[in-house]
């Protein structure tokens, strides 16, 4: 198979470059600057699409595959490619940019250029971060994505931003530093960064331990999972509506893609070894936070902490594997930890932009603030209960796919792992219909809920892609599981391969 | 076009037309209007009403084959293809012809109830869509689509209860509604969870293939203890229907329910939706059968239902609760019922309660809109002049609830309770005490209702009194069409249904189990039934005497009533505060995870984490900082900058240590 057109490179830099521009075209225009920003991000968008209808789902190995000695000294190399597992993150990526640039139109109103900018060159670097084959192609990408972000935060952002924007970079850079020594470890030790080749490095159990840490510190963060969750709320208190909505629907999808990419392949023996602590930890993000997230008064808190909580079927998925005997329940469990990444990107994302619908409106996040909002705005309370059922895990919404996946995976491990994590039938329904029914239902409680307007045609459209998104893969989630198969297979394959040097 | 293939379209026919007439319903339902979304709805509920009586007709009445095939895959995870599909058989036609027809009725019923509310078009939207949950639920081949259904009827119950959005106790109940269903949806997931592990499949059709090898397995679901397989998954099973039916102590959810409108009482609350745990039961018989200590188990929970819930009837003022725990408690009879493997029996009272109890509701629903959305009976009293019809019917719909001899009821209930007569399971003795005094209990809730209502003095205000007329023809007419079937459908259904082996296939009873096959033994016809009621067991005589006790004190001797709640008001007490259970719950359980979430919140999260551990690092940091003054700038590209130095540091650690 040849390609003629190089799709990744397309895809990391055609919205980079395309936000470059949209800087050069400037505030002055503001006009030119959101129409041309739309633009790039729906071409992007569709050379995604573009890309998942020319890709083999038969096969795991890597497609689009593209490669450029770069830094021939260390034999660091411009090295891309995609299989089933990075596929269906470039297409959120490229889709949530989309919702991102429409959710900007106009409710950012200073320095919409730079806005823009910011998130188009952070598309970029997510997709980069996907498709790198190099490690150090790799970390450069994981690296630079923070920039943005971080000035996105800090220049958007609430009041308390300069705390979340340090803690946020704190807490992320000293993760992803550990990672950096243990990817310059396993170079001294496979004379390569080329991801696949350290796939098949053997190394001995003292080692993968260290690098498993290594590694843990670096995706945790990002994932997040408990006890370094804490960055992620007041992050996402402070981010405006755009930089919440990527935060949660892609950047923790870095940290279980990590996982899957680098930990269980690279370090399967040491995988097993902490599979213990890791399920443990997923377990008390699904209860603990579940809990937490109840009390919760700021709405975009109680998303934040339901991320958290949700995300934590995304590491029991991939880590219970280790314990199911029959391989069926093992491949669930995995293939159910990455449909929950996309499902939750969908659904995390939606939330965000609603409680943005409302911030635009009243200026508040406070769920004290509304109530009786279905009075003034019905198409709003009818989208945001579809979101909010998703979120709970109703079956024919995305929420319940990979949630039920995972439980029924976990059966299998140890009953007692499917007790607890079934726990987000009840919690999860509980926090966020709680929070649902104290802003949407009741009679009008203040008078800015009473003047409120309703969705405007933009936010129509936004929402509107949204929900067809978690009602299609709620409905009909073959296809993405089709894409997913081969390379899950694959990489449990490799899971079960001890590569332990006698 | 060949038969089956032809038959493939009419049961798609059977889902979709809801689900369509619910999307134009309730998307165009601004650009139809008021008339077009009714029209539209009815139309659609109709078409499905017709296409179920052809399915019916087809395997029922021509004797075909059950049909078992897929639809569409809807995900294919390793080796296991989970799929969307039907299975057509002798208990999803009966159900889907019940689920169809009633809530046909109810839809042209609720053009009249509602007629005057804004939310017209949503309401009609909501009930079409809760028709095609439901039909899914029961036409399933597979766990995951019974889930589906399962799970989407929970949603439509949830937005129906909370339809009225501004009354705070409406959306209230319908949380509750909500939160308690998923309590019970935990253990079915479980169960789920558990059929795939040992059965590798979710298929009906293989799970029951391969149940009887099940028998005997023992496993471990805790270190140390073991447990029968095939009791776990049907107690887990179980306890979801616990959720969806009802069933003590899961039952707190439908009285509040009754906030919700009450076409939808009668449909969701009453005739369809809360009968789903009955009919899972009923489908998973293959399980059921092969766990004694479930049996046993349902037996016991459905009796405690059954008589504590119908004592609480007794107390209630608001005509719409009366008849909820009159539900809660025929609930309970047919949980005993399936508890005394009497499945056939128990989808029976289902059918039967379905007619009769919709129509109760419904005709409390017209007694409502007559006296302007006044609930509470002792505000009502000697309508009969006003609202024959409606007197009239809800006359049948009470004489087929308490079993007076001859009507629906009577059938179904006295089969329940002979059953359980004949079961030899542990705890078979007890519900049948249960139910058996139930029935004076049923009467007498039954007939206090109907004499508040209906006769006795005239209590409500002069300008209600004023404007008192019978409802419309939309309103009356459902009432007519369902008092046909609750007054005659027992006598022709009993012999078929009971005896003369129905179901076929569809249900399993095990030989030591077969307690209606005792009972068939001595089955010479409808007629010989009535009259060994009379002959043998007391239950007609205990009927009899309920309405007879409460004729006496609600129409003969009214101060009785008050009399007798002064004497005993600590019982009287217990009752109206419902045995405690809703301030238990609200107390412990809502209180309880609130208390916990705000303690894990701020210990936890606020001062351990952030506190000792972010803060105190940075603190640590400040310390550090001071001493080394060099680095003391507070600038993120020092921190980064200190970072470097001690990953390279690291680095040189790592190199030397492995190497």
């Amino acid at each position: 198979m040849s390609f003629d057109i190089p799709f990744l490179s397309l895809l990391v830099w055609a919205p980079i470059l395309g936000g470059v521009w949209v800087l050069y075209a400037g505030d002055r225009q503001a006009g030119t600057v959101r129409h041309l920003s739309l633009t790039i991000s729906v071409i992007v968008f569709a050379l995604s699409v573009l890309a998942w209808l020319r890709f083999d789902t038969n096969t795991a190995a890597m497609q689009f595959v593209e490669f450029v000695p770069w830094i021939e000294a260390f034999r660091i190399n411009y090295h891309l490619g995609i299989d089933g597992i990075s596929l269906p993150l470039i297409v959120l990526t490229t889709f949530t940019t989309v919702l991102v640039v429409l959710a900007a139109w106009d409710s950012v109103e200073s320095r919409i250029a730079q806005y823009m900018a910011a998130f188009l060159i952070l598309e970029g670097f997510m997709n980069g971060v996907f498709a790198a084959l190099d490690a150090i192609l790799f970390y450069f990408f994981w690296e630079a994505m923070l920039i943005p972000m971080f000035l996105i935060i800090g220049v958007w952002g609430g009041p308390r931003r300069v705390y979340a924007t340090i803690k946020f970079f704190l807490f992320t850079f000293l993760g992803s530093v550990f990672m950096l020594v243990a990817l310059l470890y396993l170079y001294s030790q496979a004379g390569s960064f080329y991801i696949l080749h350290l796939h098949d490095l053997p190394l001995s159990l003292t080692a993968q331990k260290l690098i498993f840490i290594s590694f843990l510190l670096a995706f945790s963060v990002k994932v997040p999972m408990w006890p370094v969750h804490t960055w992620l709320p007041d992050a996402h208190v402070e981010a405006p509506t755009g930089g919440s909505v990527i935060l949660a629907a892609i950047m923790l999808k870095m940290g279980g893609y990590g996982f899957l990419r680098f930990s269980l392949p690279i370090t399967p023996d040491a995988s097993l070894a902490f599979a213990d602590l890791m399920i443990g930890l997923s377990l008390v993000a699904i209860v603990y936070i579940g809990f937490v997230a109840l009390v919760q008064h700021d709405m975009k808190k109680l998303i934040a902490y339901s991320s958290v909580s949700h995300m934590g079927f995304v590491t029991l998925g991939f880590f219970m594997a280790f314990f199911v005997q029959q391989e069926t329940g093992a491949i669930m469990g995995m293939e159910g930890g990455l449909m929950q990444m996309i499902s939750h990107g969908f659904v995390s994302g939606a939330l965000f932009l609603c409680v943005g619908v409302l911030y635009d409106r009243i200026h508040s996040r406070e769920i004290k603030d509304y109530g009786g909002v279905v009075n003034t705005m019905p198409q709003f309370a009818a989208l945001m209960m579809l979101f909010a059922m998703s979120n709970s895990g109703l079956p024919g919404t995305s929420g319940f796919v990979g949630e039920f996946l995972v439980i029924l995976g976990s059966f299998q491990a140890r009953p007692w792992i499917a007790f607890l994590a079934a726990t987000i039938l009840v919690l999860g329904a509980a926090y966020t219909l709680w929070m649902y029914k104290r802003v949407i239902f009741g009679d009008v409680a203040n008078e800015n809920v009473a003047e409120l307007q309703d969705l405007t045609a933009r936010e129509q459209l936004f929402l509107g892609l949204l929900a067809v998104a978690v009602l299609a893969f709620g409905l009909w989630p073959a296809p993405l599981f089709d894409v997913m198969h081969a390379s899950i297979q694959n990489l449990y394959e490799h899971m079960l391969q001890s590569k332990v040097i006698p | 076009m060949n038969p089956a293939e032809h038959m493939e379209s009419v049961y798609l026919g059977v889902v979709l037309a809801p689900l369509a007439g619910s999307i134009v319903a309730g998307l165009f339902g601004r650009v139809i209007g008021r008339a077009g979304a009714h029209w539209v709805t009815i139309l659609a509920v109709g078409i499905s009403t017709v296409l179920s009586l052809i399915a019916w007709k087809h395997i029922v009445w021509d004797g075909n084959d059950p049909y078992n095939g897929t639809v569409y895959t809807w995900l294919a995870a390793g080796d296991l293809n989970l799929q969307v599909g039907f299975l057509i058989d002798r208990l999803s036609v009966t159900m889907m012809v019940t689920v169809s027809f009633v809530s046909w009725m109810i839809h042209i019923y609720t053009i009249g109830y509602m007629h005057d509310d804004p939310g017209y078009q949503r309401f009609f939207s909501y009930i079409s869509l809760f028709t095609f949950a439901m039909l899914m639920l029961v036409m399933a081949n597979n766990f995951v689509q019974l889930f589906f259904g399962w799970e989407g009827v929970g949603l439509l119950s949830y937005l129906l209860i909370g339809f009225w959005f501004k009354r705070e106790s409406a959306i209230f109940a319908s949380l509750k509604a909500f939160l308690v269903n998923r309590v019970g949806d935990f253990g079915f997931v479980i169960g789920i969870a558990a059929v795939l592990m040992y059965f590798h499949s979710l298929d009906y059709d293989t799970v029951f293939g391969l149940a009887p090898t099940m028998a005997d397995v023992k496993i471990q679901v805790l270190a140390g203890t073991d447990w029968s397989l095939m009791s776990f998954i049907c107690i887990c099973l179980f306890i979801g229907a616990m959720g969806k039916s009802a069933q003590f102590p899961l039952h707190v959810w439908l009285p509040d329910s009754m906030e919700g409108p009450t076409p939808i009482s009668a449909l969701i609350h009453a005739a369809t939706m809360v009968t789903a745990g009955i009919f899972m039961v009923a489908r998973m018989s293959p399980l059921f059968e092969l766990s004694d200590t479930a049996l046993s188990m349902i037996l016991v929970i459905g009796a405690i239902t059954a008589f504590f819930m119908g004592l609480i009837g007794l107390v209630q003022n608001d005509i719409k609760r009366v008849v909820a725990y009159s539900t809660l408690s025929q609930l309970g009879y047919m949980a005993v019922a399936l508890g005394a493997s009497a499945y056939a029996a128990a989808i029976f009272h289902l059918v039967t309660h379905a007619f009769f109890k919709a129509l109760l509701f419904l005709a409390a629903g017209s007694v409502i809109i007559a006296l302007h959305h006044e609930q509470d009976m002792r505000k009502m009293g000697g309508l009969y002049r006003y609202m024959p019809i409606t007197w009239a019917t809800a006359l049948v719909g009470s004489l087929a609830l308490i079993g007076f001899p001859g009507t629906a009821g009577f059938y179904s209930k006295d089969a329940i309770i002979e059953a359980v007569h004949t079961s030899h399971l542990w705890g078979s003795g007890f519900a049948y005490a249960a139910v058996l005094s139930c029935v004076v209990i049923t009467a007498l809730y039954t007939f206090r209702l109907f004499f508040l209502t209906f006769h006795g003095k005239e209590r409500m205000d002069r300008h209600t009194w004023e404007h008192l007329q019978e409802s419309p023809a939309v309103v009356t007419v459902p009432l007519t069409v369902l008092a046909i079937p609750s007054l005659i459908a027992g006598m022709f259904l009993v012999g078929p249904m009971l005896f003369e082996g129905y179901f076929r296939e569809a249900i399993y009873v095990a030989p030591a189990h077969d307690v209606l096959g005792e009972m068939g033994a001595h089955y010479h016809g409808v007629f010989g039934f009535t009259l060994h009621a009379f002959q043998s067991a007391p239950v007609v005589y205990l009927a009899f005497a309920g309405v007879a006790l409460a004729w006496l004190m609600y129409i003969k001797y009214p101060q009785v009533p008050g009399q007798v709640a002064e004497r005993f008001s600590l019982l009287y007490r217990i009752l109206l505060n419902k045995y405690g259970m809703d301030d238990f719950n609200q107390a412990v359980f809502a209180g309880g995870t609130r208390r916990i979430g705000q303690a894990f919140w701020q210990l936890g999260d606020v001062r351990v984490i952030d506190g000792v551990l972010v803060d105190g690092t940075a603190a640590a940091v400040r310390w550090f900082s001071g001493v080394v003054r060099t680095v003391q700038s507070g600038y993120l590209y020092d921190y980064a900058f200190a970072m470097i130095i001690g990953l390279l540091l690291m680095l040189a650690l790592f190199v030397h240590q492995l190497f």
